[in-house]
């Protein structure tokens, strides 16, 4: 099928952007969103064109690298689905996709589709992690996590860190990401000791880059590790908790 | 176990190569521990020197790569005290492809009563690499196994659990016990997102110098010893220098060099590569593991096979029509005029016989006109009976995540119909040579995960590479490297700016002008899927003297077009991912065809490697007398090689021939 492109192009950070136009004639229901930048860019790297610069690695939904903006929505139309998983089979022949990057605050684009999340790297280090040093962790089969804790704890852990849900936040919150490390690491017995100490360092560096939560909901919709939406109330939690703790982990 | 004398003849020739080009060299020294392999690790450990807590920050230690063997490597050696600088490509360390592993990790922890032990996982691991691996590297990842599965646990992965809070298990391809810890089918993302929160906190904690978005173009050598790596920041196109101490390379697998493969598309060969241009040995190249369950090629523009987790095998019947060329739907056909190979002809291992054999099956099916699904060149995996026998709530327990993603790319729903798989190139086996110590023939080159060719042999067991990259990051590396290091206290580092680094540095320049100079019209992905195409037909899951001398003269013809008919679009001084990728597929094209070289010189089947006039009765034929080594290659770029050896002996699990009948 023929479809036409609207794609963001932007030479730096610094740069202004601009949309630009594309056709691209031989796309198929099969193909994936980016596939479809890569037929792009076959295209225009054979015509001496420069081609798009675009993220992604894995392409099997798991390695968070990919992610765009389609028709004003994080990732594409397809619910909770990564951009590699979304296929080209909801398009019909020639019909029009604006392909933009993800839209934050806290993202700088740094070229064409490509921006910077590191302030979600910035959370993480900031307390998103565990005190045990190789060589000290006790039997795993010592300390008890039930299989409804596990999969409680599997639930949250599943996020693929792809930013999609800041994208998707009017507000630019990060509740969705934070709250899912937050509810995943308080539901380990390992990790007990240090639980109000994490929520304090992760929350006070998520409020440096990111927005407040208004629970809009927007968040959930495009996850693709369909991380529930009781991960924003885990902020919250861990937050009010920790205060209430203070001094105590 | 038995433990007969050693089953590797006392002195032997190596044969003389029949490949042009080729001359045979030295006999490789492993620096394996003598006595018992059951002990040699504890042996091993109390001989090393240690480094005293106070002198270790002098040690500046350089990790390149940030997947389970690099994040555990820097954080653990971070966490000792070392100066340790972490290298990754991407944005974030998150997102090294050890990400994408499913299925989960094998540990020798024996805790059921299904008689499962550590010489139990060592036996099936060095079976289940053909005995084309070292022994006593694999009783070594089975002790560490217990510690890992321990540590991850502790800092985040949440294992599957039992209902009274066990930790659950399940069973692998090639094996009848059940060892196989999972974190539904996410394992590689939960272990390698605690691995890469574990690399933060040491950011955090002030020990570990990250660097993102920086890829390594060469290796600094300098008296010798390796010294440190040359990077390019992916932003900024600047080239810079970073000399240390010890260098680690953990830079994944080269799969890719297939164009399709399971691997994620910016997965490389490239840091490996320069590293074997400098002198790193490079061990059994044409060892590449095709996984069983990929999801067949559909469109020439898809961009990769996406994996299904061998988990599937556990549940799935495989299966294709007894009739070639059965145009029915698969539901349409009955019961008789199926034909589920692998149960049939494997009947103790059945539908979990090892990841070659159940390759080379089902190409074989395809090859006889038996693959199914619009191109025929896939077979099915069906899951009817388990979900009659469990129902489909305890499927979608086990596998729910695999069948939707199976659904996204093929718009089929397995509950309802059978999935289609296929053999693709997956997980190397090949790489650098190193040593007991992890320590390539570069003194101060240690390697780590799937860039070394540890444990695996001609084949790698599933489960087996999670658990091989996590014990070499946080296990084997923290031990090995300060006995490197100890003896070098007080002597000065090579400055960043020295003559060596400079060297180095030059020559890096030289190569990212000489690909943007070539101003041809086709882009690096034209020549790399031209490259898949002949590696699949020349060197994949059936290979012959014939498909393989093809191949590398059609190897030598692209590689003189791709000088010449390059374009790589844009600048060096911004972020150019054509630049990154034309640099990766010239060193594809050069791997290739050493590929091909060791794949033609080794004259006989064995695992992964299967070698079409070698087959007795359609099995893999192995030959112990002449091939019982692990070639290791100097490829000094000048189209000679040379194959230089390290005699591989077997005490504890006696060479014998594989059997999964």
């Amino acid at each position: 099928m023929k479809l036409t492109l609207d794609v963001w192009r932007q030479d730096n950070p610094a740069g202004p952007g601009r949309l630009e136009t594309y056709e691209v004639l031989d796309a198929t229901a099969e193909m994936s969103v980016v596939e479809l930048l890569d037929r792009l860019n076959e295209q225009l790297v054979e015509s001496g064109a420069d081609p798009i610069a675009f993220e992604s690695d894995c392409r099997e939904g798991i390695c968070g690298a990919c992610g765009v903006t389609v028709d004003e929505r994080p990732h594409g139309a397809q619910p909770n689905t990564p951009s590699c998983h979304q296929r080209l089979a909801r398009y019909s022949d020639g019909d029009r996709i604006r392909i933009e990057p993800l839209r934050s605050a806290a993202y700088p684009v740094i070229r064409d589709l490509v921006v910077d999340r590191s302030a979600l790297d910035r959370v993480i280090t900031a307390g998103g992690h565990v005190a045990i040093a190789a060589g000290t962790a006790p039997d795993a089969d010592a300390a008890a996590l039930d299989f409804a804790a596990a999969e409680m704890a599997l639930d949250f852990a599943a996020c693929i860190g792809c930013g999609a849900c800041v994208a998707a936040c009017p507000n630019g919150a990060a509740h969705l990401f934070v709250g899912s490390k937050l509810a995943h690491l308080a539901a380990l017995p390992t990790t007990k000791a240090e639980r109000g100490r994490r929520a304090r360092a992760m929350i006070t560096e998520m409020e440096l880059d990111f927005g407040p939560c208004s629970s809009y909901g927007e968040c959930a919709d495009v996850c693709p590790a369909g991380i529930p939406l009781t991960a924003i109330a885990a902020v919250n939690k861990e937050r009010l908790r920790a205060v209430l703790h203070r001094g105590n982990d | 176990m038995t433990t007969t004398a050693s089953s590797a003849p006392e002195t032997y020739d190596t044969p003389a190569s029949r490949v042009p080009g080729v001359t045979t060299g030295d006999v490789l020294d492993g620096r394996v521990p003598d006595g018992s392999p059951a002990t040699a690790w504890a042996r091993r450990k109390l001989a090393y020197k240690l480094v005293n807590p106070a002198n270790r920050r002098k040690f500046k230690i350089i990790v390149v790569g940030t997947g389970l063997a690099g994040s555990g490597a820097a954080a653990a050696l971070g966490e000792l005290g070392y100066d340790v600088h972490s290298f990754t490509y991407h944005d974030a360390p998150r997102r090294a492809h050890s990400v994408a592993a499913q299925g989960g990790i094998n540990a020798a922890r024996a805790r059921k009563v299904d008689n499962d032990s550590i010489e139990r996982f060592v036996t099936d691991t060095v079976k289940g690499g053909d005995f084309r691996g070292r022994e006593v590297d694999a009783f070594r990842l089975g002790e560490e196994s217990v510690r890992v599965i321990d540590h991850l646990n502790a800092i985040g992965a949440p294992f599957a659990r039992e209902y009274g809070g066990a930790l659950a298990t399940r069973s692998f391809g090639g094996v009848q016990v059940s060892r196989t810890y999972y974190t539904r089918g996410q394992t590689g993302q939960q272990l390698q997102v605690a691995s890469a929160q574990a690399l933060l906190r040491q950011v955090d904690a002030g020990t570990v110098t990250l660097r993102t978005r920086h890829e390594m173009l060469d290796l600094i050598i300098d008296d010798g010893r390796a010294r440190g790596v040359i990077m390019r920041n992916l932003l900024t196109g600047e080239i810079t220098s970073h000399t240390a101490d010890a260098v680690v390379l953990a830079t994944g697998g080269y799969g890719n060099v297939f164009y399709f493969s399971t691997l994620a598309k910016n997965s490389n060969a490239s840091a490996a590569w320069r590293a074997t241009q400098r002198g790193a040995l490079f061990a059994s190249p044409s060892f590449i593991q095709f996984h069983p369950t990929a999801l067949p090629v559909s469109s020439r523009w898809q961009s990769k096979t996406i994996l299904m987790s061998e988990s599937l095998r556990n549940d799935g019947r495989i299966w294709v029509p007894l009739a070639p060329g059965d145009e029915r739907a698969p539901n349409d056909i009955p019961e008789g005029e199926r034909d589920y190979y692998l149960e049939r002809r494997y009947p103790t291992f059945g539908n979990l016989t090892p990841r070659d054999v159940a390759s080379r099956n089902a190409s074989e099916q395809i090859t006889a006109g038996r693959g199914v699904g619009p191109l025929k060149n896939s077979v099915y995996l069906d899951f009817r009976d388990a979900i009659a026998r469990l129902g489909a709530a305890k499927i979608a327990e086990r596998y729910g995540n695999l069948f939707e993603m199976y659904t996204h790319a093929t718009g089929e729903d397995p509950y309802k119909v059978p999935m289609r798989i296929a053999p693709g190139a997956h997980f190397t086996m090949g790489g650098l040579w190193s040593d007991y110590n992890q320590m390539t023939s570069i003194p101060g080159l240690f390697v780590g995960g799937e860039a070394g060719w540890g444990y695996h042999g001609a084949n790698r067991l599933g489960a087996n590479s999670l658990l091989s990259a996590c014990v070499d990051g946080w296990f084997t590396l923290p031990y090995s490297i300060p006995n490197y290091l100890a003896p070098l206290l007080g002597q000065p580092r090579l400055a960043d700016d020295g003559p060596a680094a400079r060297e180095a540095l030059a020559r890096a320049r030289s190569r990212v002008d000489s690909l943007l100079a070539v101003d041809g019209q086709h882009g690096p992905t034209y020549f790399h899927r031209l490259l898949g195409d002949i590696l699949y037909a020349g060197c994949g899951v059936h290979r012959t003297a014939e498909t393989l001398t093809t191949a590398i003269t059609a190897i030598r013809e692209l590689r003189e077009r791709f000088w010449t008919e390059l374009r790589v679009a844009g600048t060096g001084d911004h972020l150019n991912q054509e630049l990154e990728r034309a640099g990766r597929v010239a060193d594809y094209l050069e791997l290739a065809e050493l590929m091909c070289v060791d794949a033609l010189d080794r004259e006989e089947s064995c695992g992964a490697h299967f070698r079409g006039e070698h087959q007795v009765d359609g099995e893999a034929a192995r030959d112990d007398e002449l091939w019982a080594f692990v070639s290791a290659w100097e490829a000094p770029g000048d189209g000679t090689f040379v194959r230089h050896h390290e005699p591989l002996s077997f005490d504890a699990v006696p060479l014998q021939k594989r059997n999964y009948r």
